[in-house]
């Protein structure tokens, strides 16, 4: 049993290294980001964000099949059925202070919802919407 | 590996030190639980051979039919933790091909050839793959057959 410690230890560095961050910074990253791939970029639209959210491009499943039309609720995975907390900071303060998460979420979700990775403004306008909405919409 | 010297170390002590038997009824490792547990409940290594977790984690780009990629650095010590932890006796398909699925493997179907009917098809059908829904503590590795609590009749999914 003595000899797990080292493993355990080593396991347990890998998410101490993530520093803690804001959404607003990670908003304020995507519209560099944003402006850097296109001069003219005009800042991120929540309505905009929503759309991309909650509709189907081209595959099987929305942002919303797994995250729910109203992310302050608690979605579930479409193949295995597995809780998912809230999407939205308002519901959920872990949401949007991770980097790593942040960056490996979007790479995979966004894999397979849009077969591509998400461009900065479409992630923007996704945060955009995201802090928006208030805590307690139910609808 | 440059990033990470400490794998190298951790590696080499359990590899010398730790019986497979031994390490099996550890508690799952925090990372592995991150990384592996956010889908679906972590599988315990105990389920599957050596050779069937490297064919998943080789896998993970398109893991069925998810994105399921991790990073060089942070797969590493998932990987010997899995190696570690497998199962001995061979998880392989008919033609001795490695499975990916715990579900398909004889052992699991011996142990499961009693679930009730109305948990296997209709409605209330369960997926095998939902450890949790059936073995209470299987969040945290634990299969006991005193945690066994089988979904209740009215119970639609
Ligand atoms: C097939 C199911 C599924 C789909 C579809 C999906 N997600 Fe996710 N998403 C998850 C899971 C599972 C997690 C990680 C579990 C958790 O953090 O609760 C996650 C986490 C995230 C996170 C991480 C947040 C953080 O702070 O760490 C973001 C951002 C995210 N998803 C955005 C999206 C966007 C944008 C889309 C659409 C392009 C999308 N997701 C589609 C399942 C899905
Ligand atoms: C992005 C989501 C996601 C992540 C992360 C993920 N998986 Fe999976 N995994 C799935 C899905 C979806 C299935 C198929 C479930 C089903 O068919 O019910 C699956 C199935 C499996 C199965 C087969 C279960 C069976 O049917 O017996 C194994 C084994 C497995 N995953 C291992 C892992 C390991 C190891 C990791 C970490 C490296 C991991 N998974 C991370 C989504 C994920
Ligand atoms: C539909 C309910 C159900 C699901 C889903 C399920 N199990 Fe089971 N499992 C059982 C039952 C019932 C038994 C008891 C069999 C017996 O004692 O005869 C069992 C027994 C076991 C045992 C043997 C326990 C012991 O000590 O004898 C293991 C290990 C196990 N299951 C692992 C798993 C894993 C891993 C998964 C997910 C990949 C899973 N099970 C999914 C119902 C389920």
């Amino acid at each position: 049993m003595r000899f797990a410690i080292p493993l355990a230890a080593a396991l347990a560095l890998g998410p101490m290294t993530a520093r803690a961050e804001r959404p607003a910074d990670f908003e304020a990253r995507f519209a560099q980001e944003a402006r850097r791939a296109d001069p003219s970029f005009a800042g991120f639209s929540a309505a905009r964000g929503r759309t991309f959210f909650t509709t189907r491009q081209g595959g099987d499943w929305s942002c919303s099949t797994c995250h729910g039309d109203v992310p302050t609720a608690i979605g579930e995975h479409a193949v295995t059925g597995k809780r998912i907390e809230p999407l939205a900071p308002a519901a959920n303060p872990e949401r949007f202070t991770k980097p790593a998460s942040v960056e490996k979420w979007f790479k995979r979700n966004c894999n397979d919802v849009v077969k591509r990775a998400c461009t900065a403004q479409e992630k923007g306008d996704v945060l955009a919407w995201l802090m928006a909405l208030p805590a307690k919409e139910t609808r | 590996m440059i990033r990470a010297p400490w794998l190298g170390i951790a590696g080499i002590v359990l590899a010398c030190s730790v019986s497979a038997a031994e390490s099996r009824r550890a508690p799952l490792p925090p990372a592995y639980v991150d990384e592996c547990g956010s889908c679906h409940v972590a599988y315990p290594g105990r389920m599957l051979d050596a050779a069937s977790w490297q064919a998943v984690l080789a896998g993970l780009d398109r893991h069925f039919g998810v994105d399921a990629t991790v990073d060089a650095a942070t797969l590493a010590p998932l990987r010997v933790h899995l190696e570690q932890t497998a199962r001995t006796k061979p998880t392989t398909a008919a033609d001795a091909t490695p499975l990916l699925r715990i579900t398909e493997t004889r052992w699991f179907r011996g142990e499961h050839d009693e679930v009730p009917r109305r948990l296997r098809e209709g409605p209330a059908a369960v997926k095998p793959a939902d450890c949790g829904a059936c073995h209470r503590h299987a969040a945290t590795g634990s299969y006991a057959e005193r945690d066994i609590r089988l979904p209740k009749k009215e119970t639609t999914r």
